[in-house]
C-alpha cells in the first residue's frame, strides 16, 4: 500500500509518484481546475445577472 | 387512460416551465455539489494514497481516475444536449434550449480535462502523448462540438435563430458517440479495448475499481450540480421580465 509507510520520506516517495509524480500532479490539477471552474463560473455569472437587474429596477423606480 | 395521459402531459409542462423548476432545483444543486465534492475528495485520496502501483505502469496509472470520469461525464452532457436538441426542435420548448446553453460549457470543459489528462497520462506510459487513433480523434471532435455548441449561439444575433441551429448542432453531433464508444472496438488504438463493460467481469484487478466507481459517481454529481447552477442562471436572465423573477429577487437579501 502506497501510504502504509512511516517517516517524512515517505510522504516524498508518495508525491515523486514513483518517478511519475509531475504528471500525475499536473493532471490532477486540471481536472481539480475543471471541477472548480464548473461549479464556481456560473454561481459568479448569476451574481452579476443580479447585480445589473437590481440596478436596472431601481433606474426604472427612480423615473417613475 | 385520461388520468395517465393527463399525469404525463402535466409532469412535461411542469419540466418546462422555467419558474417550477428554478423554486424546486436550489436544494438538489446544493446536495448534488455537497455528495459530488466528498465522492471526488474521497475517490482522489483513495486513489493517489491507498491503491498500489500498477505492476506495468506503476504510479502514472492513477491518473485513471480522473481521466475516466471526465471523459464519461462529457459524453453523458452530450447526450443530454442532444435529447434537448430534439426536444427544441419537436415542441420549442424554452427549457430545453437553456439547458443546451447550460450544459455546453459544462462539456466543454469536461472534455478538455479529459483531453488534457489523457495527453499527460500518455507521456510516460506509452511514451507520447497523442496519437491520432479513433478514440482521441472522436473526443476531439467532441470537443469541437461542444466549442461549436457555445459559439454558435454567441454569433448569431437573435436568440430564435441561435437556438435552432445550436439544437440542430446538437442532434447532428450524436453520431460522434457511438463513434467514441466503439472506436476501440472497430479499430485498432492506441487505448486498449474496454476493461469494463456491463454484464462482464471487469478485466481490471477488482483493488483499483473502488476509487474509480468513487470518483465516477462523484463526477457526475459533482456535473449535474453544475448543469443546475449554469440553468438557473440562464433561467434569470431569459425570464428577467417576469413578475416571478422580481418576487423572488426582492425578497432576497442583498
Amino acid at each position: 500500500m502506497a501510504l502504509r509507510q512511516t517517516g517524512v520520506t515517505a510522504v516524498g516517495d508518495w508525491l515523486a509518484m514513483g518517478g511519475h509524480g509531475p504528471f500525475v500532479w499536473t493532471a490532477y490539477g486540471i481536472s481539480l481546475i475543471a471541477l472548480v471552474c464548473i461549479c464556481v463560473l456560473p454561481l459568479l455569472r448569476m451574481r452579476g445577472v443580479l447585480r445589473r437587474l437590481r440596478r436596472r429596477w431601481t433606474d426604472q423606480e427612480r423615473e417613475e | 387512460m385520461a388520468k395517465r395521459r393527463g399525469w404525463l402531459r402535466q409532469t412535461f409542462h411542469k419540466t418546462g416551465s422555467p419558474r417550477w423548476f428554478f423554486h424546486g432545483s436550489r436544494p438538489w444543486m446544493i446536495g448534488l455539489f455537497a455528495v459530488g465534492g466528498v465522492l471526488v475528495l474521497t475517490g482522489s485520496v483513495w486513489g493517489l494514497g491507498f491503491v498500489p502501483p500498477d505492476r506495468l505502469q506503476g504510479d502514472s496509472f492513477r491518473i485513471l481516475y480522473v481521466h475516466v470520469p471526465a471523459v464519461h461525464v462529457a459524453q453523458s452532457v452530450y447526450v443530454a444536449i442532444a435529447v434537448a436538441g430534439v426536444v427544441f426542435l419537436v415542441w420549442r420548448m424554452k427549457m430545453a434550449d437553456l439547458l443546451i446553453a447550460a450544459a455546453a460549457p459544462v462539456g466543454l470543459a469536461l472534455t478538455a480535462a479529459a483531453l488534457a489528462t489523457g495527453i499527460v497520462w500518455g507521456m510516460p506510459t506509452w511514451g507520447t502523448g497523442w496519437v491520432w487513433d479513433a478514440r482521441t480523434v472522436s473526443t476531439l471532435v467532441l470537443l469541437f462540438l461542444f466549442f461549436g455548441l457555445v459559439a454558435l449561439r454567441q454569433a448569431l444575433a437573435r436568440p430564435e435563430r441561435a437556438a435552432l441551429a445550436v439544437s440542430l448542432l446538437a442532434v447532428v453531433g450524436v453520431v460522434n458517440l457511438p463513434l467514441i464508444k466503439y472506436s476501440v472496438e472497430w479499430f485498432t488504438t492506441l487505448h486498449q479495448p474496454p476493461s469494463i463493460r456491463i454484464g462482464q467481469k471487469p478485466a481490471i484487478a477488482p483493488v483499483f475499481l473502488g476509487p474509480l466507481a468513487c470518483n465516477a459517481l462523484g463526477y457526475y454529481c459533482w456535473t449535474a450540480g453544475a448543469v443546475i447552477a449554469a440553468l438557473r442562471t440562464r433561467i434569470v436572465e431569459r425570464e428577467a421580465g417576469a413578475d416571478w423573477v422580481r418576487e423572488w429577487l426582492s425578497g432576497k437579501p442583498a
